[in-house]
């Protein structure tokens, strides 16, 4: 396998926490897995924690549970052995990721698993005091999710230069996927009109095989896949607060033993499941993941892992998730220092808009987190294309916007071009420019333009006194849904719908 | 090489904006190789009729130039560098053309007005006249409306144009076309006016000819003007 990777943004990381205040948070995670500890709702995660050295013991519920204390030294050694090295393997080997805990390089991509899509279409009115004056607006129209509309979904983020992995954005609900098939569906829904690394949650236990096959036919084999793991996993064993969910737990025993690649996500929310206070909402979820991070390790050493995390706040008016404010950047920005502090790559969050639909405040509240925690240095930063009303809408035009937004964010946070040769030349053209008729540094500009170091204008922008943004993004993107979808050679697909049951007959037509 | 050869090389090294030996071109790796000035001066040693280099190494070469503009291909650091290649070469070989009986496209005096420093737009506009073929008599910037007026009266320049920045010094533009009044010169010259607080109303209101919103416009104003 080549070691080509998408060049992702390293940037120095800005921190909010102190060396010392780091230190206590991860002295206050210890404290809270010593007491009060967890609540485990799996049986056999339960045995293996006891088998290194947590105290166990069967508490009296409804349903079979089992309290779990840890001592400090039995997490810490387990984390220690989840490696700092991860690879997330693609269809298009140039389009891998390497996600290093100790290199502050930023990858963004999509997320969630919404039930609703936004449809955009531009519609004329007429100012009803001056017929003359016409101006367009969009109008929205929600629609359930379809494994049609997650193909389209995987096929517009393909084209979208600045997403860098695919986590399925949409839930599918067509009247045919049950239970049963919705993982084999899904994951074939993004595999073949994608070209990016493909993550998701997996449904039901059952299918893990199947997807993984599906996986293994693509890639040529079992050892392939394993070299180039184009598929991952999220699992969100914890229900905040402290509780391991006994069928998660049973999805994280497989996906590890599969030797895959797997988030670990917790995702608290400030004034409900967890404090609102940063220090007490960090201290939690860190706890929880660090417990998380501890039983991959626990089943197979070395396991690949990411330390995945989603605190957000409540709003008080309402208790709804509430992610375009201040406190869900201090929790996030945190989370990715105690990630950096255990040496374990972090699957971060940004660009979740509060707002129903594109416009003002979608924009606010999404470059306000996608700009913070591009600079906190996470290495997988999840959620940022697309995604309105909290996480409960995928909007296509929405992530076109995202991906503009992105973009100039990447390129803000370059590493600066400040070096002994660059100076020397620097200094050399300011003597040129002072030397000549005009004193005017444009000629000298066009290094820098051609060499793709000068940003451009705003994509979207209207030439006149009118706002056309929205107007302008959805001409792209019908001119990105215009380009071919990289679709899976014929006999691989032929080869999966023989060998995988369940899959849709409209998915392979939709070719 | 031979005389189509060297204009060819002209024209292709006005579309690159290379200038001299040492300069980058739109494309890469052309470093050290002889640029517009440096070929210009060759073609002349070599006999080669300045006017001939004018037409088919300079002119062609800009019309390529402003085709690529229009097809978004080059941005104005790159028609700025065709253009100021243009220029220089101008500088060059006028001695020739003028011995040749050949003239320019008309002279064009520019400056920024008094008590305004600001001079980025008024040098674009004269490397991009400049390179059109114009003989541009650049002032400078914070020029009085008297020198302004002196230098239309001395070389009978059919073309001025005025650049402020300011509010408060764009005022200065009407001063200018009443002291041409006052002199007896208004009718003999064209006065075209920009700079970003500058509009047509404005324009209007001093009486000049034309108002230009950039250095392009200013191109099409004076091809509409001598059409």
């Amino acid at each position: 396998m080549s070691e080509e990777y998408r060049k992702g943004t390293p940037v120095k990381p800005y921190e909010r926490l102190s060396r010392e205040q780091v230190m206590w948070i991860d002295d206050a995670s210890m404290q809270i897995l010593a007491d009060p500890g967890i609540w485990c709702y799996n049986r056999r995660a339960a045995e293996l924690f006891k088998a290194h050295g947590a105290t166990v013991w069967e508490e009296s519920d409804s349903h079979p549970c089992w309290r779990v204390t840890f001592p400090s030294g039995l997490i810490k050694e387990a984390v220690m052995k989840a490696p700092s090295q991860i690879v997330l393997g693609a269809r298009n080997p140039e389009n891998r990721l390497l996600l290093d805990a100790d290199v502050p390089r930023v990858y963004f991509g999509s997320g969630s698993e919404a039930n609703i899509w936004i449809e955009t279409e531009m519609a004329e009115f007429v100012a009803m005091d001056e017929p003359d004056t016409k101006v367009k607006l969009p109008r929205f129209k929600e629609i359930r999710g379809t494994s049609t509309l997650l193909c389209r979904a995987a096929r517009l983020c393909e084209h979208l230069e600045h997403l860098d992995f695919f986590i399925r954005p949409l839930n599918i609900q067509d009247p045919e996927v049950t239970p049963d098939n919705h993982d084999v569906n899904k994951f074939f829904a993004s595999l073949n009109n994608i070209t990016k690394h493909v993550q998701a949650g997996l449904t039901k236990l059952e299918r893990l095989e199947d997807v993984i096959h599906m996986a293994e036919i693509i890639e040529g084999g079992a050892e392939a896949l394993r070299q180039n793991p184009i598929i991952s996993f999220i699992a969100c064993v914890f229900k905040s607060p402290l509780q391991v969910v006994d069928e998660t737990a049973e999805k994280v025993f497989a996906i590890v033993e599969a030797g895959l690649p797997l988030v670990i996500s917790s995702s608290p929310q400030g004034g409900s499941s967890a404090p609102i206070e940063e220090a007490g909402m960090v201290a939690q979820i860190n706890a929880e993941i660090l417990v998380g991070i501890t039983f991959t390790q626990l089943i197979r050493e070395g396991a690949p892992v990411l330390y995945g995390s989603v605190p957000v706040r409540a709003r008080l008016d309402d208790l709804h998730d509430l992610y375009g404010c201040p406190e869900f950047n201090q929790y996030n920005i945190d989370c990715v220092q105690m990630a950096r502090f255990y040496s374990v790559p972090c699957y971060s969050t940004a660009g979740v808009g509060d707002a129903k639909v594109p416009g003002m405040q979608a924009t606010f509240e999404k470059l306000f987190t996608h700009l913070y925690m591009a600079m906190s240095g996470a290495q997988y930063i999840h959620y940022a294309f697309g995604l309105l009303d909290r996480t409960n809408s995928f909007c296509p035009l929405q992530a076109v916007l995202d991906n503009e937004q992105i973009g100039k964010i990447k390129h803000c946070l370059r590493e600066p071009k400040v070096d002994p040769s660059t100076i020397e030349d620097m200094v050399k053209i300011v003597k040129k420019v002072m030397g000549s008729p005009y004193r005017l540094y444009a000629r000298h500009a066009r290094k820098a333009m051609h060499a793709g170091d000068v940003s451009s204008p705003y994509h979207f922008e209207a030439k006149g006194l009118e706002d056309k943004v929205l107007e302008n993004a959805l001409a792209y993107m019908k001119q990105l849904e215009a380009r071919p979808a990289p679709l899976l050679d014929r006999t691989i697909v032929d080869q999966i719908y023989d060998e995988v049951p369940g899959l849709l007959p409209d998915l392979k037509r939709a070719r | 090489m031979n005389q189509d050869e060297l204009t060819s090389k002209i024209a292709f090294n006005v579309i690159q904006g290379r200038l001299e030996a040492e300069d980058e071109g739109y494309h890469e790796g052309l470093e050290g190789q002889p640029g517009v000035t440096e070929l210009v001066q060759q073609a002349l040693e070599e006999g080669l009729n300045p006017k001939t280099i004018v037409l088919e190494g300079l002119t062609a070469a800009m019309d390529v130039v402003g085709e690529k503009f229009e097809r978004g291909e080059y941005l104005i650091p790159d028609m700025l560098a065709s253009a100021e290649c243009v220029g220089a070469a101008m500088d060059i070989l006028t001695p020739y053309l003028l011995e040749a009986g050949v003239e320019s496209k008309g002279k064009f005096v520019i400056a920024t007005v008094a008590g305004d420093l600001h001079d980025i737009g008024k040098n674009i506009v004269s490397i991009m006249l400049k390179g059109g073929g114009y003989e541009v008599i650049d002032l400078g910037a914070d020029v009085s409306t008297e020198q302004i007026v002196e230098a239309i009266e001395e070389h009978q320049a059919p073309f001025l144009g005025l650049s402020a920045l300011l509010t408060t010094t764009m005022r200065a533009m009407g001063d200018v076309v009443d002291k041409l009044k006052e002199r007896g010169l208004r009718d003999r010259v064209k006065v075209l006016i920009g700079g970003a607080p500058t509009s047509i109303e404005f324009a209007n209101q001093i009486e000049a000819d034309a108002h230009c919103r950039d250095a392009f416009d200013a191109m099409d104003v004076l091809k509409a003007m001598t059409a």
